[in-house]
């Protein structure tokens, strides 16, 4: 046993012996990976904005929306069918910076719950990573309103705004 | 629409991912903090007039990933409190993501209870 030990930790120590001499390949090829995929999304979220808003005649807010739902919509179903992880460990941050790695991140969590009930399980689940996102986002934002109301009140502007 | 503005879209919204890629790879943070981080930033960012002018030049490239999540949170809160005074500070920020929280509630609930987990092999 304790041999066996003493191998392994040999073989940690050899694994971050060899570590240091192979600057993060891994990484440069991770980071690659997610610069490409994350901006090939956003690039087909701007495509399909600009279809939808000369097509149909909409603002550019108005078919943001719209492409913004889509992704999310289009994040989860490929989440149900189980085939967001294989994109996610493929593409990592490339798929899980944009908002379609928020809204996968319901529907993961949320799965995994079923058997604790529709409501009491799912439902609050879906909230597991959502639930901090969302809490600190709308907590700045309300911290953010306060602040510019006092500096509208002192007439006080950023210099460089 | 041009080559040019598509590209400009690409390398921001790319940009943005790869920061969330090295937090992941040099850092401890797990991808759930990374993803309060990137809200937080962007709303503070918003509020500091920094991010506005990355989604004039990035467009969706800036709106897409999760800090324009917390662009849109500050810029409602803002233009709220413009038009209706304090009380905007807490309507607004939601208002202006109204849609995008709805729909993730809405169809992520639907989802998860028509579709079972796959095992994991």
């Amino acid at each position: 046993m304790k041999k066996s030990k003493n191998e392994k930790d040999a073989k940690k120590r050899y694994e971050e012996y060899v570590s240091r001499f192979t600057p993060g390949s891994r990484s440069v090829s991770n980071g690659i990976k997610a610069f490409v995929v994350g901006g090939a999304l956003c690039s087909a979220a701007f495509v399909v904005q600009n279809f939808i808003q000369q097509n149909f005649g909409l603002e550019s807010k108005e078919a943001g929306t719209i492409v913004t739902v889509g992704l999310i919509f289009a994040a989860q179903l490929l989440t149900g069918l189980g085939l967001y992880a294989p994109l996610a460990k493929f593409a990592g941050a490339g798929v899980i910076v944009p908002i379609t790695g928020f809204a996968n991140s319901m529907v993961a969590t949320a799965m995994e719950f079923k058997s604790e009930g529709p409501v009491l399980g799912v439902g609050s689940k879906l909230f597991q990573l959502a639930g901090p996102v969302i809490v600190c986002g709308i907590s700045v934002s309300v911290i953010v309103g306060l602040i510019y109301y006092v500096m509208g009140i002192f007439d006080f502007k950023l210099p460089w705004v | 629409m041009e080559w040019m503005e598509i590209l400009k879209v690409f390398l921001v919204g790319g940009i943005i991912c790869l920061i969330g890629q090295l937090l992941i790879d040099y850092t401890k943070l797990t991808p759930a903090r990374i993803l309060v981080i990137f809200v937080t930033a962007g709303a503070v960012l918003t509020a500091l007039g920094l991010y506005e002018p990355l989604v004039t030049f990035g467009k969706s490239g800036a709106t897409v990933p999760l800090p324009g999540f917390g662009y849109n949170l500050a810029k409602g809160a803002m233009n709220a409190v413009q038009t209706d005074g304090l009380m905007g500070a807490l309507t607004g920020g939601i208002k202006e993501t109204a849609a995008g929280i709805t729909a993730a509630i809405f169809f992520g609930y639907l989802i998860a209870l028509i579709f079972d987990p796959k095992p994991k092999s």
